[in-house]
């Protein structure tokens, strides 16, 4: 039972940085089709282009709500820069357990979603 | 008399270990496993008697010509048509829909004409229609389903118009696993002209199938789930429609004669199948339907319809879990799809499997009844001729394992 360790059941049950933002700088949506997950995040970006605050709002697997809540506190003080050489050796790293190929997709969901805003960002700017 | 051991141990892929556990395969809505005879045939063929068809004149040839059109003459009776050129293969029950959607459609279905199809299509039987309504600038309508998970069928009866070309409807769902009296909805149909097909590829592996009382326009299936190999779709269509229409794909095989720059084309069958077609897999589906003949289509149906009960019995006890199946148990097929409170189906299907134990998750490529039924996604559970009570036991002890580490 490897893929699903306590760090991930915990961040499934209580995902941080859960809920909406009231004035999000982008609010980005993405979806899985394959297994109809979804995903939205909300971004604050201060006026030194960093992460202020983090909103995200799951509807999917154990492993993908584990990796928008551990990637959401891993984006926070952190500049657009720095958030694009986020990797999906990062996302591994960050979850800590064994994906097998047909759940990859689930993991790497909110890391899909950060590079769909990143790009929305750059081309407001 | 149906002797569930004796035909488990026909199919080789349950005689060994795979992973360390033996398989517990409950996904033959998925796509079905394959008994030793096909497999052999298979091999067989391609080991002592291979040669395309309808060339050669030496014998190899000839031998191979003659199994290839007899498959089609067993696959006809098997489903009660008329006549035997009534039978198109094509790789898959997609490409039959889009064979129809384009050789029918483009020429009958015109500006403002209706196509009528249900909300628990499968993807395949609804995109080629949303593209066919677009090509043709026609109205796409769809039957809404009931809360008792049936279609509803006075809206249908509602939605028919002269303006209706064309009704596409399943024979059971591949999520709900609801049956459809199709021949209901056929009959409505025909008060207005329009033309029906018929997606049978849950329904004809598992129900008794005659086309003639039925009495569709169309009716398409594929050979992978009702224990043929992969590659093989059958088109079935009323020779005079057939007749028709157009062929599909041109080139070599479905013409008559060919001159620099016009042909005419080959009779029914072949108008139908340009190019070499897939003759191992079309020999090898035989030996399938025979396999299924001898033990009899509707000793399959009872033997799915017990199962279904116990699992529903079994399932129902968990409060977490919730069953999406018709109420009434007359109308459902061999399928038990449920959700798991507080567990996606990709995870539950993830610890199903370190059971070894096989399940579909997901959208089952059903987007538009997953909104209907307001959910993201759902386990499915699919039975076929080889499953027994023990497998229904090993998903429960699975199910209980889940419930347990996600409590």
């Amino acid at each position: 039972m490897d893929l699903f360790s306590e760090t991930i059941l915990d961040h499934y049950k209580h995902p941080n940085n859960k809920g909406s933002l009231k004035n999000p700088s982008i609010s980005i949506n993405e979806l899985n089709p394959l297994c109809g997950d979804r995903l939205r995040v909300d971004l604050k970006i201060d006026s030194k282009g960093r992460i202020e605050e983090v909103g995200i709002l799951p509807q999917g697997c154990a492993i993908s709500t584990a990796s928008a809540s551990l990637l959401s506190e891993k984006l926070k003080g952190k500049s657009l820069k720095e958030i694009e050489k986020i990797n999906e050796k990062d996302i591994f790293k960050m979850l800590g357990i064994e994906i097998n190929p047909g759940r990859i997709k689930c993991a790497m969901l909110p890391l899909v979603t950060i590079k769909k805003a990143l790009l929305l960002i750059k081309s407001h700017s | 008399m149906f002797n569930i051991s004796q035909i488990k141990k026909q199919f080789p892929i349950f005689s060994h270990k795979i992973d360390g556990k033996y398989l517990v395969y409950l996904d033959s809505g998925a796509s079905s496993q394959k008994p030793k005879i096909v497999i052999d045939t298979l091999k067989n063929y391609y080991e002592n008697s291979y040669a395309n068809i309808h060339r050669g004149i030496y014998s190899l040839s000839e031998k191979s010509t003659e199994a290839y059109e007899h498959s089609r003459e067993t696959i006809a009776k098997f489903i009660n048509a008329k006549e035997s050129k009534e039978i198109i293969f094509t790789k898959n029950s997609t490409e039959s829909i889009n064979l129809v959607a384009t050789s029918y459609g483009n020429t009958f279905i015109n500006k403002d004409d209706e196509i009528i199809v249900s909300v628990l299509e499968h993807h395949s039987n609804l995109v080629p229609w949303q593209e066919l309504a677009k090509r043709r600038q026609a109205k796409l309508k769809i039957i809404p389903l009931k809360k008792d998970l049936t279609l509803d069928f006075e809206a249908y009866k509602k939605l028919l118009t002269k303006k209706t070309k064309l009704i596409a409807l399943t024979a059971m769902s591949n999520v709900t696993g609801t049956i459809i009296p199709v021949e209901k909805f056929i009959k409505e149909a025909k008060k207005y002209k329009a033309k029906t097909l018929i997606d049978g590829a849950q329904s004809v592996p598992h129900l008794k199938t005659d086309v003639q009382k039925m009495d569709c326009d169309f009716l398409v299936f594929s050979a992978h789930k009702m224990l043929g190999p992969t590659g093989v779709g059958i088109l079935y269509g009323k020779t005079e429609i057939l007749e028709s229409i157009p062929p599909f794909l041109h080139g070599g095989d479905m013409i008559s004669r060919v001159k620099q720059f016009e042909s005419t084309y080959a009779e029914l069958p072949w108008k139908f199948e340009a190019g070499t077609p897939n003759i191992a897999d079309v020999i090898a589906f035989e030996k399938a339907i025979e396999f299924i003949n001898k033990i009899g289509i509707t000793n399959i149906e009872q033997h799915e319809k017990a199962l279904l009960k116990y699992a529903k019995e079994k399932f129902s006890k968990y409060p977490e879990v919730k069953l999406y199946t018709p109420t009434n148990e007359n109308n459902a097929g061999g399928i038990l799809s449920f959700t798991v409170e507080g567990i996606h189906p990709h995870d539950l299907a993830t610890i199903f499997n370190e059971d070894n134990v096989c399940i579909r998750v997901g959208q089952h490529c059903a987007a538009p009844l997953m909104d209907a039924l307001k959910i993201i996604a759902i386990n499915r559970i699919s039975f076929y001729l080889y499953n027994d009570f023990k497998d229904i036991d090993k998903a429960e002890k699975s199910l209980q394992k889940a419930l347990k580490l996600f409590k």
